[in-house]
Parts: C-alpha cells; sequence; structure tokens
C-alpha cells in the first residue's frame, strides 16, 4: 500500500549519482557514491543512511525525479538506521498525533492552510489576505516532517486521513477545491510527496508565494518598494517544488527589494540545522549555520527572510545577533504595503 | 493583647502594627491546603533592636511569635498555630555589603530574591546569587533557613550550604552572631569554628529569629545556554543526572516528568544550565555536557532537544518563569508540593510512586526534581487546587499526605514540611535525635512562643 513510485533502473543506469555526489553533507567520490547507493539499492545497510543530513536536497539534485530521498528513508526505517534519538521521535509521534476533534466548518475563498503552524495565524491579515478563511491544527497536520525522523511508514498511515479531513470537514461542502498553503511542507506535500507514494489529492493546492505575488499585483499602486538587500533562508521543503522558486524572485522584485547573490542560496541552500541538532551532531550544525550567517553577513543582507515557521524559531536568534532582521515573506509583504 | 499591642506600637509606631480582621486574615493562610489560623497582631519591625524589644515583650508576657518572610513556604509554616503575633521582616531589606573578592553578600532578612538580584545586575553586574523558582518576593532568609534550593544548585548545594553567617535574636531576647562574623567583620564562612548554624537550619522558626545573614555569591556569566536531554526509560534519568552532574560543569540541572491523567506522558526531560566567559567556552562546555551522555546518544536511547529560543530563554531566565505559571494551571490560586530530599538514584521509583498516588486519587502530578550538588535530588510532586472548591483543597491535601509517606517509605525526607507531615518525619526519625532537637529547643526558648506548634508530636 502506497509504494513508492522508484524505478531502479532509472538508477543503475545513472552515470553521475548526484544524488550523493552533490550532497552538501557527505564527502564521496563516483566510486564510493556507486558502492553505496548500489547497498541502498539492494536494501544492505549503508553509512549513507546513518550520515543522511535529511535535507530533501536530492530530490532536487536528482536529474530523473527518481525520488531518491524517499528511498534512503524508506532503507532507514527497514534497516533502523533512525537519524534522531527514538525518545525523541516517539515524543513526535505522540506530540504530533491527529486528535480527533475536527469540526466541519464552512470556508470561503481564498482558504489559508496554516497547517501545524497555528500560532502563526497573526501573519494573515491586511491587505493580502483580505477575507480569508484559516485552517489548521494536528488533524490537518500535513506529516511530511516524518522525513526527518526515517518515518515514512507515519506519512502512509496519517497522510491519506488528512487529506480526507481537509477534503471532507473544510473544502466539500464549502464549494471550493483549493487552499493556499503557508508552508512550503504543505505544498511539497500534496504536490510532489503524496503522488510519489501514490497517496491520492483531490484538491488543489496553491503555493502561497504565488497568491502573494498576484495579490501586489493587484496592490501594485500601495506598494513603497523597500529597497534592501535580503537573504532568503530556502527550506528543506522546497527541495521538493524546486519549479516554486520563481516566487520568490517574483516577489522582490515587486516590492523592492534586491536578493543579494550569495553563496549558500538556491540550489546551494544550507539547511537551517534545526534538524542536524536532532540528530546530535551538534559540530556539523555549528558549521552549517556559521557558513551560512557568515554568508549572510558578508553580502549585506538587512533583512534574512524564511518561509519556513520552523527555520526561523531555530535562525531568528542568531540572525538577529548578527544584525539581520529574521522576518517570514509574508510580513515582509505586510510592511511593503504598510499593512 | 490590648497592652501588647500597644508596647507594640511603642517599639515600631502605628503604622507597623495591626490588630485589623483584613490584615489578620492575609496572615492566617498561605496558598497551600493547610487551614488557615488567625494570629492576635501582626507587627513588622524596621531592625534588630526592634525585633529584640517584641521578643523580650512577647517573653514575658508569653505571647507566641511567628517569623514570617516571603510568607511563600506553601506548607503553612508561617501560620500562627496558637495565635500570638506574626512578625512580618519585610521592612529589614537592606543590602548591607557585597564583597566583590570573597563573594558574598550581607543583608537584612527581609531582604527578597528579586531585590537582590536587581541590586547585584546594577551594582555588581559580575556576581549572582542562587535563585530558587519561586517568585520574586521569596526572601533571602526565608530560602535558606528552610534549607531551599535554587538555580546554583548544582554548584553551591543547598542555599543553606551558601550560608557564611548569620545574626539571630534568640527566643530569650539575645542577640547572636553565628559564622566567621562572630570573631571578624567579614562575613566570609561558617567554618573554622563550631558551626552554630545548624541551630536555627530547618527548625521552621522555632529557635531563633534571623535578622542578617551572609550568602555566597557566584560569577556571572555573560554566555548561559540551557539544553534539555530526552529519555522514553524514566529509570535512565538517574544515570543522565549522574553523568551530567559527573562534568562539573553545569549550575544547575533539573528533571521534569509530569504526569496529567488521561493525556499521553510526556517523556522525562533532564535540563542542565551551564554558563561561560565567552561563545567559545559555551561551546566546549556543551561539548563536554554532550560526550558525558554520548553513550545514550549512540545508542539512540536518549537525546538533547532542539529548543525554540523562546524556551530556552524561558530555562535561562531565574526564576523560571513557567514554573509559576504551571503552579496556577486550575487558575484557582491554590499550589502545594512535596518536595522530597532523597539520592538520586531513586527517581525511577519516585516517580512510580507519584504515578500510583495520581491513579489512586485521581489528581494530576507535576513531577520532577532539582539536583543538588550531585549527590541528592530535592523531588518534587505538584498538586494544583482550586482554592474556592473545598473538595479540591481536600484532595489535594490527602494527596500531599499520601506523598510524604510515599517518600519516607521510600527513604527520601519532605522538605519544609508542613505540620502533618512533619509529624510523619518523626515517626520515621531515630527518637534519640527527636529528644535532642527537644532538650536543644527547650534551652534556647524555654518558654516555649517561638513558632509553637512545628517540630512537636
Amino acid at each position: 500500500m502506497y509504494e513508492l513510485q522508484f524505478d531502479e533502473k532509472i538508477c543503475k543506469k545513472c552515470k553521475s549519482i548526484d544524488c550523493l555526489m552533490r550532497c552538501q553533507y557527505m564527502e564521496l567520490n563516483l566510486e564510493e557514491a556507486r558502492e553505496e547507493w548500489d547497498k541502498v539499492l539492494r536494501g544492505e545497510d549503508s553509512w549513507v543512511l546513518r550520515d543522511c543530513a535529511t535535507c530533501y536536497a536530492c530530490e532536487e539534485y536528482c536529474q530523473y525525479g527518481n525520488h531518491p530521498f524517499y528511498l534512503i528513508v524508506d532503507r532507514q526505517e527497514e534497516k533502523d538506521a533512525s537519524p534522531v534519538p527514538i525518545p525523541l521521535t516517539n515524543q513526535q509521534l505522540i506530540v504530533m498525533r491527529p486528535r480527533g476533534r475536527i469540526a466541519s466548518q464552512k470556508v470561503q475563498a481564498p482558504v489559508v492552510n496554516m497547517c501545524s503552524f497555528p500560532m502563526l495565524t497573526g501573519t494573515i491579515r491586511g491587505k493580502l489576505f483580505e477575507g480569508a478563511s484559516i485552517i489548521g491544527g494536528y488533524d490537518i497536520f500535513c506529516n511530511i516532517m516524518w522525513l526527518h525522523f526515517g518515518r515514512n511508514s507515519v506519512i502512509r498511515e496519517r497522510l491519506p486521513k488528512v487529506i480526507d479531513n481537509i477534503w471532507s470537514y473544510y473544502l466539500k461542502d464549502s464549494g471550493i477545491d483549493e487552499f493556499i498553503c503557508f508552508h512550503d511542507e504543505c505544498y511539497g506535500t500534496y504536490t510532489h510527496l503524496a503522488p510519489a507514494f501514490g497517496i491520492e489529492v483531490p484538491f488543489k493546492p496553491i503555493y502561497l508565494f504565488e497568491y502573494l505575488t498576484k495579490r501586489l499585483d493587484e496592490l501594485k499602486d500601495q506598494i513603497h518598494p523597500l529597497n534592501e538587500k535580503v537573504a532568503y533562508q530556502r527550506n528543506c521543503s522546497n527541495r521538493l517544488i524546486p519549479e516554486t522558486q520563481h516566487w520568490v524572485d517574483d516577489i522582490f522584485e515587486r516590492i523592492g527589494v534586491d536578493r543579494v547573490e550569495r553563496e549558500y542560496d538556491r540550489e546551494n541552500a544550507l539547511c537551517c540545522a534545526g534538524t542536524i541538532y536532532a540528530q546530535q551532531r551538534d559540530d556539523l550544525a555549528d558549521d552549517v549555520q556559521k557558513r551560512n550567517l557568515d554568508d549572510m553577513v558578508a553580502v549585506g543582507a538587512k533583512y534574512c527572510v524564511f518561509n519556513c515557521p520552523a527555520c526561523m524559531f531555530t535562525m531568528s536568534d542568531l540572525v538577529a545577533e548578527r544584525g539581520i532582521t529574521p522576518i517570514l515573506m509574508s510580513d515582509l509583504c505586510h510592511i511593503a504595503l504598510g499593512d | 493583647m490590648e497592652k501588647v499591642y500597644r508596647e507594640l506600637v511603642e517599639i515600631v509606631g502605628s503604622e507597623y502594627v495591626s490588630n485589623q480582621p483584613e490584615e489578620l486574615f492575609i496572615y492566617s493562610r498561605d496558598m497551600g491546603t493547610m487551614l488557615p489560623s488567625t494570629p492576635d497582631l501582626v507587627v513588622m519591625p524596621n531592625s534588630t533592636e526592634e525585633v529584640q524589644k517584641i521578643v523580650l515583650l512577647a517573653n514575658r508576657e508569653g505571647v507566641p511569635i511567628v517569623p514570617m518572610g516571603g510568607g511563600l513556604v506553601l506548607s503553612g509554616l508561617t501560620r500562627p498555630l496558637k495565635g500570638g503575633i506574626v512578625m512580618d521582616m519585610k521592612r529589614m531589606n537592606r543590602i548591607l555589603e557585597v564583597n566583590e573578592t570573597s563573594r558574598y553578600a550581607l543583608v537584612e532578612a527581609g531582604t527578597s530574591q528579586g531585590m537582590l538580584k536587581a541590586y547585584l545586575k546594577k551594582h555588581h553586574p559580575n556576581l549572582k546569587h542562587s535563585i530558587p523558582d519561586s517568585p520574586p518576593i521569596a526572601t533571602i532568609a526565608g530560602n535558606v533557613l528552610i534549607h531551599g534550593s535554587g538555580h546554583l544548585s548544582q554548584t553551591g548545594g543547598f542555599h543553606s550550604e551558601m550560608l557564611n553567617g548569620m545574626e539571630v535574636v534568640l527566643p530569650t531576647g539575645d542577640i547572636v552572631k553565628v559564622g566567621s562574623c562572630s570573631a571578624s567583620p567579614y562575613w566570609i564562612s561558617r567554618a573554622p569554628l563550631p558551626d552554630l548554624s545548624g541551630l536555627f537550619l530547618g527548625w521552621a522558626g522555632t529557635t531563633g529569629i534571623a535578622t542578617k545573614l551572609s550568602i555566597k555569591l557566584y560569577p556571572n556569566r555573560p554566555f548561559n545556554d540551557a539544553r534539555a536531554f530526552i529519555t522514553d526509560d524514566v529509570d535512565l534519568v538517574a544515570d543522565i543526572i549522574h553523568q551530567f552532574t559527573g562534568t562539573q560543569l553545569a549550575e544547575d540541572v533539573t528533571a521534569a516528568a509530569n504526569y496529567i491523567r488521561g493525556r499521553t506522558s510526556i517523556f522525562p526531560l533532564v535540563i542542565v544550565n551551564y554558563g561561560a566567559e565567552s561563545q567559545d567556552e559555551l561551546t566546549w562546555k556543551r561539548n563536554l555536557i554532550r560526550a558525558s551522555v554520548k553513550k545514550y546518544i549512540e545508542e539512540k536511547t536518549g537525546g538533547f532537544v532542539p529548543m525554540p529560543s523562546g524556551l530556552r530563554k524561558d530555562l535561562i531566565e531565574t526564576p523560571n518563569p513557567t514554573m509559576t505559571q504551571t503552579a496556577d494551571d486550575k487558575e484557582g490560586g491554590g499550589f502545594e508540593y512535596v518536595g522530597s530530599i532523597m539520592p538520586i538514584e531513586l527517581f525511577g521509583e519516585a516517580y512510580r510512586a507519584g504515578v500510583e498516588i495520581s491513579e489512586r486519587l485521581r489528581i494530576n502530578n507535576g513531577m520532577g526534581a532539582r539536583v543538588i550538588g550531585g549527590h541528592c535530588m530535592m523531588f518534587f510532586y505538584g498538586y494544583t487546587f482550586n482554592r474556592a472548591v473545598d473538595a479540591d483543597v481536600e484532595l489535594a491535601r490527602n494527596a500531599l499526605h499520601e506523598t510524604n509517606e510515599a517518600a519516607l517509605k521510600l527513604g527520601g525526607i519532605p522538605w519544609k514540611a508542613e505540620v502533618p507531615a512533619q509529624k510523619q518525619i518523626i515517626e520515621y526519625m531515630d527518637p534519640n535525635t527527636f529528644e535532642l532537637m527537644n532538650r536543644l529547643r527547650n534551652v534556647l526558648d524555654p518558654k516555649g512562643i517561638l513558632n509553637p506548634g512545628n517540630w512537636e508530636v
């Protein structure tokens, strides 16, 4: 049930093994990469399973869309190669469990899905989100985070119910078949992960930045260009949906900010390191954060712009200590609109 | 009492004596479960000499006196069980001396935790004192005298162990000094003289009234951090604590293991606080602390929890603001806990005893521990209740009684025990020890005027 759509033959033919060769957290030469990936394909243990930082980037690096990262996570689970301590996983299984307390609610467009970050509901305001309905909570938590915990089984078990909850309790009776995903994780889940596991999605997710771009176009007369340099902290889930990256540039162009060229952006983006700390690899996490922050400082960024709340929770103090203002993309747009 | 009232007015002035029912009401109770007991009078002295005069008056008239600091002990120790005078020390709140080099502060007995913290922050930012997780109005003296503990207890032990010396007014009116201050102008230590401070520590105010005390201060590091280690096996907690404390790098080690009935259990957490002079030193300490529990990390049976910065700030803040918020989770103003001083290795058993009581009495239990110098722990069982609901108070009272008994059976000793718990402890105590306590008390307080009703059979 919910088998991963993965073709071993594609990997066998692959010459470049980009999934491992381009990894920013493991160093392998081509021969080692071939050898270790063959082990993964054969279902054998490989140190790759244990050293994977779970940054999702190999999903982007694979030229064939063959889901190497999802396969790694499947293998981690099969081989008991849990990336994080077991109690931490078990605790999260409890904390993030569906509560079964969802109730039917009529919603109206635009519908914004806050997933499990209801504490950020305050940002759904002003001209940008006029008249929006908000949904959220553990019963519609997208569950993609289990990729960090080596637990695809939880995704397979919980995600179909989550999709059904969104459809049955909010959308169907409201005559709506789309909603805005506040977080990359949700959009990545419904457009990339669910299809990869053969899980049906009956609604159309809208990428937050696509919505913001269109709203900014409608409100263009009210925009006060910010004329600032910004650094963008690309999150792990965006590796699943690289086709959305242009929306970041589109928004920045509209609000008059400069996404300054820096080393650790776009395909070379670094993880916020929250997950690496959870893996108890503090030295690596320290190094990743330092390189990332040094890079932001070096280009003179005034703002560090986030879309992922988890990245923001992890990095906001560190960013602020370096004299850069941490901010959600939606809040940056609010500022440009004077909201 | 009218005569006593008039004489008290002569000693401290009419503004600082009261026999008014609304004020006596306040002094008749605390936030715990013990039944109210109303004083006849309340007095607020302003100097050691005034304390002495009040004690001489009470001694002459045979009127009980109950000394009181912040009144936050929660176990009803400042209720005047036999009436008489409550002596509220809050006017005596002067900070008399801070010695930077030898790191101590000499304060009057009514000085609060918040006052000293603010004073040090302003005038001696490189120094700090150990702060309990009580509201800032709690007094330094009160917490020392009950063998309290705080956020530097891993470094310095019980707050009573951080005591360098005291000035005390005896029940007979004599003013005595104990510690180095009795033979030197410096309040630096209890050694090398015979240590008389034990005559006043842990006695629930039955042997003397402290008027001044000197406590140890510690470096206030500019860089601070806290890390929380999670495990799903409560029996591993003792060793995790043992490993953390073995590094001798931690300033404070605490643990949390709440039990909320009907809800899925939250796994135990061990929280370790540490400070440093630089970011590099802080990272170095973090790495050594992590190395101490490497076995569990490698086995994946435990690990540090990534914390959002807000939670981390709460854990570094003194007092930890979440403690007082948790204490009022029923929003009824009632909170009391058993703080059992026990060996660290009993953590698992102590937790299971708390779960058993929770299930049997159908009450939630906020459990946890503060480690004292790596040698023992204060394992607490916290019960919240709505003070306006009698049945709720009664349930908490029963839970406390059962918990005291369970702790004693395990080999623990309830700390700052309420009167019923004192009697439970006495049943477990070597009779000769209790006999010695009585003999000492009779010598110090022949008329039995100081906080009578405590430590009695």
